[in-house]
């Protein structure tokens, strides 16, 4: 595929602003807005691999805050046993080392999905929505239960995560952890994406029944990408764990498995980018609202539904049909 | 012995609660291929409207037709202006698009009744205990609930085996395509599935009402039990959604009743109270997860 000079033109502008942020913000006298535009970064992770496994492998998982929730949970418990100084288990020492607390983040929520997706991809369709609905919504329902770790109330991390020198409570240092970690996944995607692997998987959203005709074992393509997916919901988890310094069961309650989809649906199904912009959009319009209106989820509710009836493919298919006729 | 029965008919109580949601919901996926999570919505619409009459007229029998009517006439709306245009479009866009009712109905709801609950007592003819053996003294009001769901059940059966209409259901939940091509006017047929679908998720929430509390999100903590019963059922078949309401009702109830007094035998009381809770609230799952592993598409599953 031939990308046009443009098209790195414009990545390259977007780089510089997203570097400058934060500079910028502080110039415009709104500081706040390098921590929207984090947890805007987090939330764009976390979207972008439900989108891989949503928009590219054609499943839709109704249960992707359950990694998330995973991931931040990882963060909190190894925390807790660290700063209580007793042992995970008896064995395992707490920690609250970034580099050794999200790896593990991410490992744990791989076996996790590796766990749900090899039961819940012996079905299809609905009762696959609904299959990963239900293990979400158990394990929301058992850390409710775990008093140990705050149970209903969530676990405070007191301090954030230590990584070399650098303070994590300092927001702007959050960011461009954030910003690194962001492009870095995103790069990973595009490589997979553009990967024998990933043209099977957009080969098996189209027609499964073609890709098994062809000699490939849908099962496990699939099964890969639900466990890259929930790794990267994983990975989110733990960076929203530090940005919060708290998780709670909130985290992996079905609406937020609902809003990763909105995010998902306002950039744009099956998109590189989509599930940034959708991000954005998201916290954008939550946040607007809801400083115009305490019932900004009427907003948010017509908003959603006329751009899933009147729309097809989200803001970015929204944008390009309005600035590029051709497109 | 008491309380076992007891529990059982606790048990039979949520799972008719349950079927009265399931049937409309596997219906409206069975037939239109909808998933409809704004379902939840109209029976808390059908609790509100239902007890905000009884509560301001005195009278528990008056709630019932308002509380029905709220329920149907929503659900025919949300037939006509949404769902309409999501019949042929996947399933992320029907979930998106309902979800995004879910948050409409709860805000209004809010910004209508306010953010408390509202209560309703029990009509007088209802409010006692009867003993059924000895020494089981069982609410008359929840008996009747059972009796209720009983009755809407047979009914359902006899409409769907025994009627023209039911033979248009059944048709159209096999297939689709050969029912409108036989000159059937199936936009009417999906309305008026919406619409009794609707009516008894109405139903259902009114009559929970003196049972639970009628407030914001009411709806959606039941609608995921209630996609559960769907899903165990198969999805279309109204006979799977009656055994899975009735499986689910009394193995959640027996759960809650029997775990944590089991966990406290080997822990301390409330990290046992706490556990059994978690463990009992992750029955359900537990159990459609086992289904789904033997049986993928249910255990009632037509051939579609």
């Amino acid at each position: 595929m031939r990308t046009p000079i443009t098209t790195y033109l414009s990545l390259a502008v977007l780089l510089v602003l997203l570097v400058a942020l934060p500079t910028l913000a502080d110039l415009a006298n709104y500081p706040a807005f390098t921590s929207v535009a984090t947890r805007v970064l987090i939330y764009g992770i976390a979207a972008a691999s439900l989108n891989f496994v949503l928009g590219f492998g054609g499943m839709v998982s109704f249960g992707h805050a359950a990694f998330f929730g995973i991931g931040g949970y990882v963060v909190g418990i190894l925390y807790q046993h660290y700063s209580l100084g007793e042992p995970l288990f008896g064995v395992f020492p707490g920690s609250n080392q970034l580099l050794v607390t999200v790896p593990l983040a991410v490992l744990v929520s791989g076996a996790m999905a590796a766990l749900i997706g090899a039961l819940s991809l012996r079905t299809g369709g609905v009762q696959f929505i609904m299959i990963t609905l239900a293990f979400a919504q158990m394990l929301f329902f058992l850390f409710v239960s775990l008093k140990t770790y705050g149970g209903d109330d969530g676990l405070i991390i007191r301090r954030a995560n230590e990584l070399g020198g650098l303070n994590l409570r300092d927001r702007p240092t959050m960011y461009y952890l954030c910003l690194t970690i962001a492009v870095s996944f995103l790069f990973l995607l595009w490589r997979i994406v553009n990967s024998r692997f990933g043209n099977v998987l957009i080969g098996l959203r189209q027609s499964e029944r073609r890709m098994a005709a062809l000699g490939l074992s849908a099962y496990r393509y699939k099964l890969a990408a639900f466990v890259i997916s929930g790794m990267g919901c994983g990975l989110a988890g733990a960076l929203m764990a530090n940005f919060m310094r708290y998780v709670s069961p909130d985290m992996m309650h079905w609406t937020k498995s609902g809003e990763l989809m909105v995010m998902v649906i306002l950039g744009g199904v099956g998109t590189l980018f989509g599930p940034f912009i959708g991000a954005g959009a998201f916290i954008m319009l939550e946040s607007l609202l809801a400083a115009w209106t305490e019932n900004w989820q009427l907003g948010l509710g017509f908003i959603l539904l006329l751009l899933v009836l009147y729309t097809n493919g989200g803001l970015q298919a929204l944008f390009s049909r309005l600035f590029r006729r051709d497109a | 012995m008491t309380l076992f029965l007891e529990q059982l008919l606790n048990g039979m109580q949520l799972g008719v609660t349950l079927f009265l949601l399931a049937a409309g919901l596997t219906l409206i996926f069975g037939i239109m291929g909808v998933i409809n999570l704004a379902h939840g919505s109209i029976y808390m619409i059908g609790a509100y409207a239902g007890t905000y009459v009884a509560a301001t007229t005195g009278s528990f029998l008056l709630g019932i037709p308002a509380g029905l009517a709220a329920a149907a006439l929503t659900g025919i709306a949300v037939e006509f202006l949404v769902v309409r245009q999501l019949y042929d479009r996947d399933h992320l866009d029907q979930v998106l698009a309902t979800f995004g009712l879910i948050l409409i109905f709860n805000q209004a709801i809010t910004m209508i009744f306010g953010r408390q609950p509202l209560f309703v007592g029990l009509p007088d003819a209802l409010s006692g205990s009867v003993e059924l053996l000895p020494g089981l003294f069982y609410p008359l009001y929840r008996l009747a609930i059972i009796a209720v769901g009983l009755l809407v059940a047979a009914g359902l059966y006899l409409l769907i085996n025994r009627t023209r209409v039911g033979m248009l259901v059944r048709a159209g939940s096999t297939n689709r395509e050969m029912v409108r091509a036989l000159g059937v006017d199936i936009r009417l047929l999906y309305t008026a599935v919406f619409a009794l679908g609707a009516l008894l998720a109405g139903l259902a929430g009114y009559m929970a009402g003196p049972i639970l509390a009628v407030q914001v999100g009411m709806g959606e903590q039941i609608l995921i039990t209630t996609f559960v019963v769907v899903v165990i059922g198969g999805v279309g078949s109204v006979k799977g959604a009656f055994y899975a309401s009735l499986l689910l009702g009394v193995t959640d109830t027996a759960l809650r009743a029997y775990l944590p007094g089991l966990l406290r035998q080997v822990m301390v009381g409330p990290e046992a109270d706490a556990l059994g809770a978690g463990i009992s609230s992750m029955g359900i799952y537990l159990l459609m997860a086992i289904v789904l592993l033997i049986r993928p598409k249910g255990l009632f599953a037509g051939n579609t």
